[in-house]
């Protein structure tokens, strides 16, 4: 921060990032809008696209309630019973669906509630003879559901947990009954997050790809990203792509400007670590309603990731191990996340350095606060450009050059990257800000630059965050496949895709299997990154 | 070596907040102990990043042993400076944070560990090298930071508000540490305190500052005298 040279140098890394960025996102726009000249405009309007807009929003909405409705009375549950056997693991649980493979999940879900499902058989064993249809909305809503519901639960239980101990020492003093605690405490805490949590679930509904690709029943319930797809890929439609690809920016556009409006960033704190001390909730009643939503949550979440692995053991795991196609698409997707989850982790980490040091505490220039906010900006307008339209644009810049597929690994590694940069970002940049707080002045007092300086201080302190945020980014890669659907080809299988097409070709057994060994990949992924630092200090104090 | 009687010198130092300009002049005689006391807000850690090079001033020069420090980086200042709290890095044994005002790339040599050992000794941390700093009280870990400075060997030593996160035992004890060895070292050291108590145990001299100015630069008997300036007046608690 003080040492003007090393300032230059950051400076210009993080320009250099940040120019990447707009090259890569840009040309992408310019290659859909430069195409929009050969439409007459008759297919922006046509009923197609009116009836998947209209579902898009329609579901996005429903699932947005649905998720919001169920969390919020179990994050009230869990937070009212801080200490029961087993709520950490519950917790973990439910940390686990963000991190799960989208089609994991899925293969999970139809598993319960699908033709063959566990709850069709228990209802044709009472005699009913309509079975449930997991495939159309109410799949999609119950998939969105599954995977949303626990992290909204997430937001809301850390604003909970973040009430300060002496509210319900006062609230216990004053005798506050249950209702008044959640009128004058909880709801206030919740009606806050409300904005940000909605928002958020909301957006990622509506931009859902692959819940829709496979729970997604036809025409009749497919998303703007999913037509995308289709009018590329079946098809061949890119007119079509075009004209929906400028619907989906807009509408993600128009979020997220709402979204900005209404909300405050959700803060996802570190939550089940502090034990908090509550008065109230010791009766019976209140027991037995917690208990309820917190078993009805265990079931809910825990049922699916149950029914994956129970099936995913009965596969014939050992052929599927002596596979070779599996072997491949097990090598890609490992390079694949690799390459990109390192990328998106530099990529981040020096454009939030490089904004840090061209904002000095005082007296800012104008030139300097658009470069820090543009930076700031960037990572989260990628979230205006899902991976599919991102892909649509590349698929048409590429496809006078020959064969798309001869791309594909750049294209998918560097859409990957981007798809995590928000949420690397998010993780990174509280914690470099914690970091440079400590330590500037601290290492410009001392002299350590450089190279000493990311080997000795910076590396080390940011251990946690930067696995972290790696982890997340491998994760979140390995279980695309909205990038890869675009652009893969025989010669580039990814294991999301296997399993997509596994599925498709009705080998459940196969499918089964590849989605445990997905699942877990990601799972040991996920643990990696948020594992305990349990190196105990030497000497440590009895 | 024959050290300038002047240790430091700001002449005619401007600083720019939005809000406030803070505006100094002094000039401090080497070889003393400083407190520099005054309200929240009154400029003195601004004076000290000054001096440290965190803080770039809009207009004026500021001079250490008569060399214009203008364009040096914190580190290439005669100065060490050691904060309120954050002063170790938590991941860093004790040893390794002193070695690093030594080194800043960490090659130590046998000679240097032998003067690691003396330092900590001297701060009464013999044995606590292999410690992590979050294994520390309060008051060892600004110890530590102490040991650092005496490695770094710096004529001119800032301090902002050392003891601050320590309860009254701890400071009294730090006082005499940082007393004793400023005897030893014989070099100059400003330290911020919100306390009238070191102000009188360790200070020779006080700089007092009101919004942004100094208004007042005595030797410590005429600045417990005073009885002129509220500000003052309140510090002291003679109301």
């Amino acid at each position: 921060m003080f040492a003007l040279r090393e300032n230059r140098m950051t400076i210009v890394a993080g320009a250099l990032c940040l120019g990447a960025f707009l090259l890569f996102v840009g040309l992408a726009i310019v290659a859909l809008l430069a195409q929009t000249g050969g439409t007459d405009g008759s297919t922006l309007f046509d009923a197609y696209i009116w009836r998947v807009t209209r579902f898009t929003l329609l579901q996005a909405t429903l699932s947005t309630l649905l998720s919001i409705l169920f969390a919020m009375p179990v994050a009230r549950a869990l937070a009212r019973r801080p200490r029961f056997f087993g709520r950490i693991w519950l917790l973990r649980l439910m940390a686990l669906p963000l991190g799960l493979p989208v089609l994991v999940g899925a293969l999970g879900l139809i598993e319960i509630w699908g033709r063959q499902g566990f709850l069709n058989s228990g209802l044709r064993l009472l005699g009913l003879q309509q079975p449930v249809s997991i495939y159309g909305l109410f799949g999609i809503l119950l998939a969105h559901v599954f995977f949303n519901m626990p992290l909204a639960a997430r937001l809301f239980l850390a604003g909970l947990e973040r009430i300060p101990a002496e509210y319900w020492r006062s609230a216990a003093n004053l005798g506050m009954p249950s209702h008044a605690l959640f009128r004058f405490i909880e709801w206030p805490v919740l009606r806050g997050l409300m904005p940000g949590a909605a928002g958020l679930v909301f957006m990622l509904c509506a931009t859902s790809f692959t819940l829709v690709l496979t729970l997604g029943g036809g025409p009749a319930a497919s998303t703007i990203e999913v037509a995308i797809y289709q009018a590329l890929r079946f098809d061949f439609d890119p007119p079509r792509a075009i004209a929906l690809s400028g619907l989906q920016i807009a509408m993600t556009g128009i979020l997220l400007l709402i979204l900005r409006r209404l909300a405050t960033e959700p803060q996802e704190g570190m939550t089940g670590g502090r034990t908090m001390r509550r008065f109230d909730g010791s009766t019976w009643a209140a027991r037995l309603t917690d208990g309820a939503w917190i078993a009805l949550a265990l079931l809910f979440l825990g049922a699916p990731l149950v029914a994956i692995v129970v099936s995913g053991l009965e596969a014939d795991l050992l052929k599927l191990v002596r596979d070779g196609n599996v072997h491949r698409a097990l090598v890609t997707s490992a390079a694949i996340a690799l390459a990109s989850a390192l990328a998106s982790v530099t990529m981040a980490a020096t454009m939030i350095r490089a904004a840090k040091t061209v904002v000095s505490p005082r007296q800012t220039g104008p030139a300097a606060r658009g470069f820090a906010g543009a930076i700031g900006a960037s990572t989260s307008l990628i979230l205006l450009v899902p991976p599919v339209v991102l892909g649509a644009g590349w698929f048409l810049l590429l496809r006078p050059f020959g064969d798309v597929a001869r791309f594909a690994p750049v294209i998918v590694v560097a859409i990957n990257a981007l798809m995590a940069l928000p949420f690397v970002h998010r993780i990174l940049a509280p914690a470099m800000a914690t970091h440079a707080a400590r330590s500037d002045r601290l290492t410009a007092s001392l002299g350590i630059r450089g190279f000493h300086r990311l080997r000795w201080i910076d590396l080390p302190a940011l251990r946690k965050p930067l696995l972290m945020a790696l982890s997340f980014a491998m994760a979140l890669s390995l279980g695309d496949l909205g990038a890869v659907a675009l652009f893969g080809s025989q010669d580039m299988v990814t294991l999301p895709w296997l399993l997509y097409s596994r599925m498709g070709s009705y080998r459940t057994a196969d499918a089964a299997g590849l989605a445990l060994f997905l699942g877990l990949l990601c799972l040991i992924f996920t643990i990696l990154g948020t594992a305990d630092d349990n190196r105990r200090p030497e000497g440590r104090k009895a | 070596m024959t050290e300038p009687s002047t240790a430091m010198e700001l002449s005619n130092v401007e600083v720019r907040f939005n809000a406030t300009t803070l505006h100094f002049d002094c000039a401090i005689a080497a070889g003393g102990i400083v407190a520099v006391a005054g309200a929240s807000g009154s400029g003195k850690s601004t004076l000290l990043h000054l001096v440290a090079g965190f803080e770039e001033p809009d207009r004026g020069e500021i001079r250490i042993l008569g060399q214009n420090v203008g364009r040096l980086a914190p580190s290439e200042r005669p100065v060490s400076m050691i904060f309120q709290d954050n002063n170790l890095f938590a991941h860093l044994d004790v040893a390794t944070n002193v070695g690093l005002g030594i080194d800043p790339a960490l090659r130590l040599t046998g000679n240097d560990r032998a003067k690691i050992e003396e330092a900590l000794h001297r701060v009464g941390l013999e044995g606590f090298g292999r410690r992590l700093p979050p294994t520390l009280s309060g008051g060892e870990r600004q110890r530590v930071a102490l040991a650092r400075a005496l490695v770094r060997h710096r004529p001119l030593l800032l301090l902002d508000e050392p003891f601050a996160a320590l309860d009254p035992g701890m400071r009294a004890g730090m006082r005499t540490l940082l007393s004793d060895l400023h005897a030893e070292e014989g070099n100059t050291i400003l330290i911020i305190t919100h306390h009238p108590d070191d102000v009188k145990a360790l200070a020779d001299s006080v700089l007092f500052l009101d919004r942004g100015r100094i208004i007042a630069h005595d030797t410590l008997s005429r600045f417990l005298e005073r009885r002129d300036n509220a500000a003052i007046d309140r510090f002291l608690g003679n109301v």
